[in-house]
């Protein structure tokens, strides 16, 4: 994992020095909001439904025990008892008193955590491949290349003022886990024929009112160049993208107007002013970035075998355990998905628990997952029962990774502000509908996304089945999508129809199912046999 | 009936205008009437509420229910966690909601 240097930890606490004074000039009332406002939001505190939020960031997701315990104990000391994991692999607190956020910052900064740029119209949060470093069909671990673009966008003061906010993700597999085909900027590490590494560049995808699919701007980019390119993806966008409406102001609207070929040109010609600056960063840095995403020390000659005696354990490591590169470990995910539960909620207990965990099982380490789970990427197969058992204790054993009830849902008009629709009643009242986990099981592979509004923080348009909330004359109303992926074969769900209410929906999607379960050929996920036959052979059976 | 709304300023509860004052319960909240501008402008320089806003709501004997949902969740608390809304030991709060 990456560890702060000196100029890191300087950064961080002077920040956190710096807001504690803003802080105390706004309740001293030396600030006014509109004065304050953001200055909050450039450390990661909304204004929301029912209380200050902070969104703090979880750099590609990766955090070790003593930062996730650090987690836990500010959910028992700020909060209410409990954290949120979000769809950009980081945490948000509901319940935060103003006075008390710097005092937050201050315990975050003591492991190497912060919540700057988790909002506002800058460089947000890389996100990455959750089995990074794990996981056999990668041809590196990505995060190195994260990290670098991480420390390149943090405080770059040209990209502090975007025209929106902007969402980078980077992988290293044809496998996406990261949804990358839909940020402002996917980048993939390939290798060419000469048997280089270099990166591929897919700029303007993206979701919300607009969803689109970033198009591929150069195939392979030299990992020595990969600032100077992401700089001229950055630039054009920073120079021409639409500051005067907000809601055409992504770069995936300017990659559309301008054009792909165009906006290319522009980014080309950007990037052969960049090459001459010689702005890239060393290589040493990426090296010395690289030796700390080294592999941790595995043990060979362990035993592969594992007892599945127990029926309910077997069950789990089928659903949530994934193959490690290294001979007898594998990858768990944890679910934060319980029937009854909410999608990605943890209580300041289980995140202490899951500290524990990465620590005596895991390297030190656990990753949060876009789709609001935790993973913990590197256990020796023989402590995987033990692994299970104390997550069986804590209620974080369910075995439903993939499934129908590991749904993604935003916090919806329950928390947010923006929202239309609630969305996680919706998300409780469909796990309910399928909780015997054979009937979930025999479905197979189904990834069901919510949105309690157009902003798609829920994924909505890239659920295999998609429900978005809106207000219909004041009344909660849902629409259907089918067809949407977030994986390699990336594609947006399209709405079926008019929309239901909480009850209709959840009728709707099961009807849905049972379709699939007719039509189904061997071997299909849901996808696959809504892309063999179609949208109407559904629509007929949800609207007759 | 119009009645006013923000959060609070130290711990961002929601609170509703009373006619003096704030207060965390919606039925303590009073018609502004034609004020409301004037008493939201007030308040926002005192620096007592922020973001704070005029809604319709209507009254029921000495009940106040706003007219949208927003406001009602605002008014409750989250209806998916109810040990954590003003009235935890209700398990049918969340009705009044929808």
């Amino acid at each position: 994992m990456y560890k702060y240097d000196n100029y890191d930890q300087a950064m961080v606490d002077a920040r956190v020095a710096e807001f504690r004074d803003q802080t105390a000039r706004r309740m001293a009332g030396d600030l006014t909001e509109d004065q304050f406002k953001p200055l909050r939001l450039k450390n990661g505190l909304y204004l929301q439904l029912h209380a200050y939020m902070l969104r703090v960031a979880v750099p590609y997701g990766t955090l070790s025990g003593a930062q996730m315990r650090m987690l836990g104990r500010i959910a028992d000391k700020y909060d209410r008892g409990y954290g949120h994991f979000t769809t950009r692999q980081n945490i948000q607190y509901n319940w935060i008193k103003l006075a008390e956020a710097p005092d937050i910052l201050a315990d975050l900064a003591t492991v190497e955590m912060h919540a700057i740029q988790t909002s506002g119209n800058c460089i947000r949060n890389i996100s990455s491949d959750h089995y990074a470093g794990a996981t056999a069909d990668e041809l590196v671990d990505p995060r190195p290349y994260a990290e670098l673009l991480r420390q390149w966008s943090s405080f770059h003061p040209e990209f502090d003022y975007l025209p929106r906010k902007f969402k980078i993700a980077v992988i290293a597999s044809e496998t996406d886990r990261a949804a990358m085909k839909l940020h402002d900027i996917g980048i993939r590490i390939v290798m060419n024929e000469s048997g280089e590494l270099g990166a591929a560049f897919y700029v303007g995808g993206g979701m919300g009112r607009t969803p689109m699919i970033a198009p591929l701007v150069r195939g392979f980019v030299p990992l020595d160049q990969l600032i100077h390119y992401s700089e001229a993806c950055l630039r054009v966008y920073n120079r021409y993208g639409r500051r005067d409406n907000k809601y055409k102001a992504r770069i995936k609207i300017l990659v559309h107007e301008l054009g792909l070929a165009e906006y290319t040109r522009q980014v080309e010609e950007e990037f052969a002013h960049m090459s001459a600056l010689g702005l890239e960063p060393p290589t040493a840095e990426l090296a010395r970035i690289a030796e700390m995403f080294a592999d941790p020390p595995f043990e060979a000659g362990l035993a592969d075998e594992v007892d599945r005696s127990d029926p309910d354990f077997a069950v789990w490591l089928d659903q949530n355990t994934h193959p490690h590169k290294q001979p007898c470990y594998a990858i768990a995910t944890i679910s934060l998905k319980p029937l009854g539960g909410i999608p990605g909620d943890a209580s300041a207990e289980q995140i202490a628990l899951m500290a524990d965990l990465a620590e005596q099982y895991s390297f030190d380490e656990c990753r949060v997952t876009h789709a609001q789970n935790i993973v913990l990427p590197h256990i020796r197969k023989a402590d995987l029962y033990a692994v299970w058992q104390a997550l069986d204790a804590a209620g974080l054993a369910t075995a439903n990774l993939d499934l129908v009830s590991d749904i993604i849902a935003c916090p919806g008009l329950d928390y947010c502000s923006l929202a239309n629709a609630r969305s996680i009643p919706v998300a409780q009242k469909i796990a309910q509908r399928f909780s015997d986990l054979g009937r979930q099981r025999e479905l197979g592979e189904l990834k069901l996304k919510i949105s309690g509004c157009i902003n798609a923080c829920g994924h909505h348009h890239a659920g295999h089945i998609g429900v978005l909330g809106v207000d219909r004359k004041g009344t909660e109303n849902y629409q259907l999508l089918l067809g949407g992926s977030e994986g390699a074969d990336t594609s947006l769900g399209k709405i079926t129809g008019p929309g239901f209410d909480e009850d209709g929906i959840v009728d709707a999607i099961e009807k849905v199912t049972d379709v699939y379960l007719a039509r189904r050929d061997t071997g299909e996920r849901f996808l696959d046999t809504y892309r063999r036959i179609g949208v109407e052979p559904f629509k007929e059976a949800i609207y007759g | 009936m119009k009645i006013l709304t923000g959060n609070d300023l130290a711990s961002g509860d929601v609170v509703w205008w009373t006619g003096s004052e704030w207060s965390r319960h919606v039925d303590d909240a009073v018609d502004a009437g034609d004020h409301a501008e004037a008493i939201l402008a007030a308040e926002e320089a005192a620096r007592r509420v922020n973001a704070s806003y005029a809604i319709s709501a209507t009254r029921d004997g000495a009940s106040v229910r706003p007219a949208h949902i927003k406001e009602r969740i605002r008014a409750l608390g989250p209806t998916v966690r109810l040990d954590l809304t003003l009235k935890p030991a209700d398990p049918a709060a969340g009705n009044w909601v929808i």
